[in-house]
């Protein structure tokens, strides 16, 4: 029991992958200045910004459900950081896990969105509304490719449906990002986490421009703090998972420790780069991109995984 | 037809940098109609104008927009000028082009950077502005300023400008140019941006005609009118140069414009250049002693589209009327057009794509020591420093 609790509070749950993704939060938008020749925030900035929020009012919305407005927050930190413990221990070889763990991934991943959708609604502000609508639809258009794509995974691995198998088969057998099956996965997969954590060109949910952070808008002081943190560490869960996923997880023996930091940051690069180079795209067009050109190729990963590519 | 959910872009909102409202009256997505008010910025300069001279007025009228704060000025000189009926020196007549067309490429390249910026590509932004800046410093070495350049007066211009800033200026350009070639590419060929912009807000030339929209909005529905062609001031019709139209009327098709217009502005610059190297050491101003009784009648090409200035004169030394129109005023109306039948997101920027004029001045009076609460410097030492910046841009130390 005691393991469980120190799993869940301090590694590699709460306080480890608050601390890395704060890190990582830090890292894109360094990358993010530097590509738009600004200076760029001090490497603390983050936690700055999170004990800042936390000494600030929490505005409660007047016409909302307030009881739910105030526990969203709390369940989407929740919901991440149970994704991190799911997704961090195989991942760095600690534990095994259990049989069917991904399944129970796929669902715990989502639960960080579906709490941002549930307090904005339950704010009861327009913009808001607008945003959850938004946050809705796409995680209707890119949880489909997602879960073609981990097929394609488990048909590659020998039909295993446990993160740590799947992961020891990578480390028997070579990575899957040096096969076509696993090129193509790895895109689509990158794509979706872009969805996922609210990236620009996918970042319609908040639309800064549109509808003035939409999904966000009402959350103030700790609620937002509660936000920002769940946003910290999914920006360090998701690498992670795609690093189990597609390169082999991660190794902490020797000089092996230099390549799995350097896994995790190059995904969390190619994610900053993305963002730094597309405008925001609109909902349908998302909906559309994903339904259409991500199934597509998750579709011909999975053949390609049928046939052993 | 369902429940319309209002979703307010305005007062406040990130989208504007002015005070405005737009209510968007929206069924899901798609908005279904749009009332829009504004009037939260009336400061009353048309009055202001009537209590101070003729030469005082070009400051006031400076002032009304802080991006295009020399089309004002430009429009306020050909209506006063109208009454007593005087040519000024040719000189005079390059300069005011060069600073008029300095202002359009600096006004592009910042409506480039906001466009980027509501479409989420804060990238385009940050870059348009950095590319924006040497234009600025030119300004501050033409003329004294970054902004509200106090450039015209009634006959001519305040300052000249010698054969060494115009060779700095050359140099400027070249850099500029380069730049808007990166930028050009960079927007027309995003397939992204493409897909995001066309057929985005579609203007059809009816459409202008009906509301009497000007400028680049005119021109991106292949509407042929810009005053500087239509009816010359300036040196104009001294130098070569050709009206960027667009086909499409939507958003992508402005952009299209501005980017192209800003070539055009570069090669007239250049070709004034040529004219102030030949016109050396003339005139740049002419007395004019008094303004007769009568009416004055001017407009200018700004940024944006056509500036309308109306003054009337009784022979004393202040205007009894003075009228202004501002490009966006015909603009703005287009958005009920535009807008409906789009969805939010296409709202946002196909409201943008007018560049709808935000007149927006913002003063620093006193900096204070963030640790320690000291005054560092009041208002009369930044003017101080602005000033050493700018005797150090003309002694090229930065």
């Amino acid at each position: 029991m005691g393991k469980e609790i120190f799993y869940f509070l301090i590694f590699p749950g709460l306080l480890f992958s608050s601390f890395i993704g704060g890190f990582l939060s830090w890292f894109d938008r360094k990358i993010t200045a530097r590509v738009q020749f600004r200076k760029g925030p001090p490497l603390l900035q983050p936690f700055y910004d999170f004990v800042k929020l936390l000494s600030k009012d929490t505005i409660l919305p007047k016409n909302g459900s307030k009881f739910t407005f105030l526990v969203a927050p709390i369940f989407a930190v929740f919901g991440a950081v149970i994704a991190a413990v799911f997704v961090l221990l195989p991942t760095f070889g600690i534990q095994t896990g259990f049989v069917g763990d991904i399944i129970v991934i796929i669902y715990v991943l989502n639960i960080p969105s579906l709490t941002y959708m549930i307090g904005a609604l339950a704010s009861g502000n327009p913009l808001a509304a607008v945003g959850a609508s938004r946050e809705m639809k796409l995680i209707l258009s890119y949880e489909v490719p997602f879960l073609l794509v981990l097929i394609s995974i488990i048909i590659k691995s020998g039909m295993s449906i446990k993160l740590s198998e799947i992961i020891a088969f990578q480390t028997a057998n070579g990575a899957f990002i040096g096969s076509i099956s696993g090129v193509i996965g790895f895109i689509v997969t990158l794509m979706c986490i872009q969805a996922k954590l609210g990236l620009i060109p996918f970042d319609m949910a908040e639309g800064e421009g549109e509808i003035c952070d939409g999904i966000t808008i009402e959350f103030s002081g700790t609620t937002y703090a509660l936000v920002n943190l769940a946003k910290y560490i999914m920006l360090f869960v998701l690498p992670a998972l795609v690093v189990g996923l597609f390169f082999a997880g991660m190794n902490f023996e020797g000089i092996n420790i230099l390549w799995s930091v350097l896994k995790v940051v190059l995904v969390v690069l190619l994610l900053t780069l993305i963002r730094n180079t597309n405008p925001r795209v609109r909902i349908d067009q998302a909906m559309r991109f994903f339904w259409i050109w991500m199934n597509l190729l998750a579709i011909s990963a999975i053949i390609f995984a049928i046939i052993g590519l | 037809m369902g429940k319309k959910t209002v979703i307010p872009i305005g007062p406040y909102h990130p989208l504007l940098e002015e005070p405005e409202f737009f209510k968007l009256y929206c069924d899901g997505e798609i908005v279904k109609d749009m009332v829009w008010e504004t009037g939260y910025n009336h400061r009353g300069i048309e009055k202001i104008c009537q209590t101070k001279t003729f030469e005082q007025v070009f400051y006031v009228v400076e002032r009304i927009c802080g991006i295009c704060s020399t089309s004002h000025p430009f429009a306020y000189a050909n209506a006063v000028e109208s009454i007593p009926g005087v040519e000024i020196p040719e000189r005079a007549k390059y300069i005011r082009s060069i600073v008029g067309e300095l202002e359009r490429i600096h006004s592009h390249l910042l409506w480039v950077g906001l466009a980027g910026h509501f479409l989420g590509y804060n990238t385009v932004f940050m870059w348009a502005w950095k590319y924006r800046e040497p234009i600025l410093d030119m300004f501050e070495i033409i003329t004294g300023n970054r902004n509200s350049y106090a450039m015209f007066t009634i006959g001519g211009v305040r300052r000249d400008i010698n054969a060494e800033q115009a060779t700095q200026l050359l140099k400027v350009l070249d850099d500029v140019k380069e730049k808007t070639d990166l930028l050009v590419g960079a927007v027309m060929d995003d397939p992204v941006i493409h897909a995001r912009l066309k057929g985005v807000g579609v203007l059809t030339s009816k459409d202008i005609h009906d509301f009497g929209a000007v400028g680049p909005t005119a021109r991106a529905s292949m509407v042929d009118i810009d005053v500087r062609r239509d009816d010359p001031y300036a040196a104009y019709d001294m130098v070569n140069w050709k009206v960027i139209l667009a086909k499409g009327g939507d958003v992508f098709a402005k952009a299209e414009v501005r980017l192209l217009e800003m070539y055009e502005s570069i090669a007239i610059i250049k070709q004034c250049l040529e004219g102030l190297k030949k016109s050396n050491q003339g005139d740049i101003k002419i007395k004019v002693k008094e303004i007769p009784p009568g009416i004055g009648i001017g407009h200018a090409e700004a940024p944006r589209g056509e500036v309308f200035h109306f003054v009337k004169s009784d022979g004393g030394n202040s205007p009894v009327r003075h009228k202004i129109r501002a490009p966006s005023y015909t603009c703005i109306p287009t958005f009920r057009k535009s807008c409906v039948g789009g969805t939010v997101s296409d709202a946002a920027i196909a409201t943008a794509a007018v560049d709808p004029c935000y007149c927006c001045t913002e003063r620093m009076t006193q900096v204070y020591d963030y640790s320690t609460g000291k005054k560092i410097m009041n208002a009369a030492e930044l003017i101080k420093l602005s000033q050493a910046k700018t005797r150090d841009l003309k002694d090229k130390k930065v």
